[in-house]
């Protein structure tokens, strides 16, 4: 039965991709992001002019071995090889002048993406094997509050992201907004990012962290700063009692079942810090960091299963009876 | 050198033609059989087999890259298990940076160096049949493990704390890098017999101006081996030793240092690309002179290029660390001595260039690949300028965009004029032709194949894929471009097929080859196809940096040598004045003796530390019986 259900639930959810949003989402060359854009404006002209230099070497190359193939071959000639020294040493100084301007350049680039404006939004971002612990901290302690997998970043403002890596080395990378920066045990960094455009941004580990490194996605979605202090009340809030018997029920196998060790509920007994923070888990668009829309199908397939959904990761497989699993899935899709 | 011959010790000088011949081979050969092969010290047997070795391991790890092309072709494809593809990945890299580009490199210069300055053996023969033999074991020790799923999965690069002992159980990672300390040991052993042959072993003549460049980058080559290969070395062993013993060099919770593998990696790493790359350019302008039928252009310019390619490598490694956070204003010097190493390779491009606009090409398979070098280099170097670029790299780090440009550094910088190469030596090596038209279209499958594999590979990192995932999801925009770069990977796979069914056939029943039948101009030309065991009947003098294209008829050669044992000629460092008569080593079953006891203890020692107290008493065993004392007369002045 169980097996039935969980077949059924991970082809439903294999066979509706996130198509809601636009398939340019993580792209350095599709860039919504202040720093983004200006990275994009620098890697296009660098690319730019080492094409014409690739295809200078390119026709001298031709020009070379075309010029005249044919004749014995005669020794070197003092005229020739003065030419030909002049034609060199141009050249290298040429080179010398281009990669000077690049070193220049870069050194400004780097100089004006490290210079933050004023931030008054910082976010804790820690990376775990395989998912993103995120804590919204601020100057009033009781304001602060713990999510996962889903940033939230209002329009036009710098947000600081201090990145920390707690078990290996992560790299914090959504390209439309930003380069990236890596989160390493023992270290603290810093990325501040600024949404240009309101949108929904993917963005993935690109350090190799372990066996599903592959599956390490997290989403930044830029909206305006009213549905942004909406969305951070909400978050703010412990969970919501389930009003359905099902979801109660289920409530009650999150409790007693091994669930609650490694997971917190906020306004329930389930404090674990193991896994994600899933107080809202229903309110965000994926589950298993990126990996599905959030769905009560989603839900069960991977409450069900998580180490043949995401083979290697650290949620073990709870035994639960179909009807339990019903209930948890009910329960987690309660929790908007 | 003219010391009067005593009747005891027949000189060359007194016996000629066939009877001359005949004695030389009576006291240089390699008996046949299988004792014969084990005790060998042969440079020539001992680089083939070496190259035969390397091109097996390009192979195997030559079907990683196809398994791994063939996952990527389609999203969420289930071919290849996470697992499995990260053992695949991290095999693919190791295989390919330690089992086949330096060791292939370092192969060719074993055949060729001695042969290149005019000598009879290269120095320390021993030792480089040891350090080939424990090539083989560090290679096997590696395939048999991931043959076992025991294959390590940390990537090529090992970072802690993945690799270290809390993330990565099981004997993977020690594998790894035990693996490491196998090969290390082997490219410090022919690091050394490189740096002494061409110091002290040239031809007398061959003064410091007249080295042919492939021997110029071989000796820059060694010394880069000899500075960063202790970098890595610190590294494997302070990992075994936290995975261990529980060191703690690199866990932050006991003071120690995650970043601090970075460096000792990358100072190693980087360096290790010129390790690979220099020896290539150097047989670039060594192949280019016959095919270009001049010499060629720029040759000091060349040599000091080398040289500051060599010194500038070791100030790069942090640019593979842009976006740990180091500081902004440390980061920016190391774009700018990352830039710098344009100026080099580009003095190395421009210059044959020019040798090649004066002369007269010919366009045989060897002069392909250089063009294919050309092309595809030169990609490889622009975006290596590029990645240089601080806020460039942070969009493409770590992203498919570098896996573009290092196979584009790799395989364009350093495989394909290997490729030539083979091409170029095969008559010398074998004493048979490569058949051309085989030979021309491996050149255009590899080159067409690897460049529509590869190139896709740049966008797909600028549009957001990273490195090292075993699958992506359909809802991202890659599915075409990997598809086309897996389709792609064919044809190149079919170049490599015709390339090594051109070698096996070529090597049973090629053209027979003459002694020089490019016109080459450099000394390995100037004896037999392939040599015989003692290279050399009499030892050349030389009195140009092109001693075949100078004095084609009458090569001046040096006298003096006893024919009852193996002898060469020791010059001087600068000028190639013959300073003494030196005894060469004679065959031995102990080096490959000492090369069990040392894999033995080696591979113990992953599982216990005291492997390291009882696996050394056959080691030294096995040393003793090699340094025994033989009671004569090293050398004579």
């Amino acid at each position: 039965m169980i097996r039935v259900l969980r077949k059924a639930c991970l082809s439903a959810t294999l066979a509706v991709p996130l198509a809601a949003c636009g398939s340019n989402w993580q792209s350095a060359l599709d860039v919504h992001g202040t720093s983004a854009i200006s990275l994009k404006h620098l890697i296009l002209l660098i690319v730019a002019v080492c094409c014409v230099v690739w295809m200078l070497v390119m026709v001298a190359l031709i020009w070379a071995l075309w010029h005249r193939r044919e004749g014995r071959p005669t020794p070197p000639q003092p005229a020739r090889e003065r030419r030909m020294t002049i034609a060199v040493t141009g050249a290298v100084i040429a080179t010398t002048v281009i990669i000077g301007t690049f070193t220049i350049m870069s050194f400004f680039a780097t100089r004006s993406l490290s210079v933050a404006g004023q931030d008054d939004l910082t976010i804790r971002v820690r990376g775990l094997q395989w998912w993103w612990g995120l804590e919204y901290i601020g100057p009033d302690p009781s304001r602060r509050f713990e999510t996962a997998n889903e940033i939230h970043i209002p329009v036009g403002r710098n947000v600081r992201l201090k990145l920390e890596g707690l078990d290996v080395i992560h790299s914090f990378w959504v390209p439309s907004l930003a380069g990236k920066q890596d989160l390493i045990p023992g270290r603290s960094n810093e990325l501040v990012i600024r949404a240009e455009k309101a949108g929904v941004y993917r963005g993935q580990c690109a350090e190799y962290c372990g066996m599903q490194h592959a599956h390490m996605a997290l989403l930044v979605i830029a909206e305006s700063q009213d549905d942004f202090d909406k969305w951070a009340n909400a978050e703010r809030n412990a969970a919501a009692q389930p009003v359905e018997e099902e979801a109660a029920a289920g409530m009650q196998t999150f409790l007693t079942k091994p669930c609650a060790a490694c997971h917190t509920i906020r306004g329930t007994l389930a404090a674990g810090t193991t896994g994600p923070d899933l107080t809202h888990v229903s309110s965000r668009r994926t589950i298993a960091a990126g990996l599905f829309e959030t769905t009560r199908g989603s839900l069960a397939a991977w409450i069900a299963d998580p180490q043949t959904i995401k083979p290697g990761n650290n949620m073990p497989m709870v035994p639960l009876t179909p009807d339990e699993l019903r209930a948890v899935s009910a329960y987690m899709a309660s929790l908007k | 050198m003219n010391s009067p011959a005593t009747a005891s010790s027949p000189r060359d000088i007194d016996i000629q033609g066939t009877r001359l011949t005949e004695a030389l081979t009576e006291t240089w050969k390699t008996p046949p059989g299988v004792w014969g092969a084990l005790t060998t010290v042969d440079h020539k047997i001992i680089g083939r087999r070496y190259i035969f070795t390397a091109f097996i391991f390009l192979a195997l790890g030559g079907v990683l890259a196809a398994l791994m092309r063939i996952q990527l072709a389609q999203p969420e494809a289930r071919l290849l298990g996470a697992d499995r593809y990260n053992q695949i990945f991290t095999m693919h890299g190791s295989n390919m940076m330690f089992l086949f580009a330096v060791p292939v490199m370092e192969a060719v210069a074993v055949y060729l160096v001695p042969l290149m300055v005019g000598t009879r053996n290269i120095a320390f023969p021993r030792l480089n049949a040891f350090s080939y033999w424990i090539y083989l074991a560090g290679g096997a020790l590696l395939w048999i493990a991931f043959a076992l799923d025991m294959g390590p999965d940390v990537g090529w690069f090992a970072y802690v704390p993945l690799s270290g002992p809390q993330y990565a159980a099981g004997k993977r990672a020690d594998i790894w890098a035990q693996m490491i300390t196998f090969t290390e040991v082997s490219a410090l052993a022919v690091a050394v017999e490189m740096v002494v042959t061409i110091f002290k072993q040239r031809a007398p003549g061959m003064t410091l101006d007249r080295i042919p460049v492939f021997v110029w980058a071989m000796l820059v080559t060694s010394f880069l081996i000899i500075m960063a290969m202790p970098a890595i070395m610190v590294a494997s062993t302070s990992l075994i030793l936290d995975r261990l013993v529980g060191t703690h060099f690199f866990n932050p919770a006991e003071g120690g240092d995650v970043l601090l593998w970075q460096h000792l990696f990358w100072f190693f790493g980087h360096p290790e690309v010129y390790i690979i790359f220099l020896p290539a350019a150097g047989m670039v302008s060594t192949m280019i002179e016959p095919f270009a039928r001049r010499p060629v252009f720029g040759y000091l310019g060349l040599v000091m290029a080398l040289i500051a390619t060599g010194i500038l490598a070791f100030g790069l490694w942090v640019h593979h660390m842009f976006v740990t956070g180091l500081p902004r204003l440390g980061e920016s010097f190391f774009t700018a001595s990352s830039m710098a190493i344009a100026i080099p390779a580009g003095v190395q491009i421009f210059c044959w260039l020019a040798t090649l606009w004066d002369g007269r090409p010919v366009f045989k398979t060897p002069l392909l690949f250089i063009i294919g070098f050309f092309v595809t280099f030169v990609i490889g170097g622009l975006t290596g300028v590029l990645v240089a670029s601080v806020p460039f790299d942070t969009q493409v780090h770590d992203t498919y965009f570098v896996v573009a440009h290092f196979h584009y550094v790799l395989v364009g910088g350093a495989v394909f004029p290997l490729l030539g190469a083979i091409h170029y030596w095969f008559p010398k090596l074998t004493g048979r032709m490569m058949s051309e038209t085989l030979g021309q279209w491996s050149f255009w499958l590899i080159t067409i194949g690897f460049n529509a594999t590869f190139f896709p590979m740049h966008i797909l990192g600028l549009e957001g894929m990273p490195r090292r995932i075993y699958t992506y999801q359909p809802d991202l925009p890659w599915h075409a471009l990997n598809l086309f770069a897996s389709l792609s990977s064919v044809v190149l796979t079919a170049g490599f097929l015709v390339f090594f069914i051109n070698v096996i056939r070529s090597a049973r029943a090629g053209d027979v080859a003459s002694d020089n039948p490019w016109g080459a101009p450099t000394l390995e030309w100037a004896t037999t196809s392939p040599p015989p065991s003692y290279n050399f009947a009499m030892i050349p003098v030389v009195n140009s940096l092109h001693p075949l294209w100078d004095s084609r008829d009458a090569l001046a050669v040096a006298e003096g040598l006893r024919t009852d044992r193996r002898e060469l000629v020791v010059t001087s460092l600068n000028t190639a004045e013959p300073q003494a008569r030196e005894a060469s080593p004679r065959n031995s079953i102990w080096p490959l003796l000492t090369a069990i006891a040392t894999s033995i203890m080696l591979i113990w020692s992953i599982f216990t530390p005291w492997a390291v107290v009882w696996g050394s008493i056959p080691i030294a065993v096995a040393l003793i019986g090699w340094f025994w004392p033989k009671g004569t007369p090293e050398d004579e002045a």
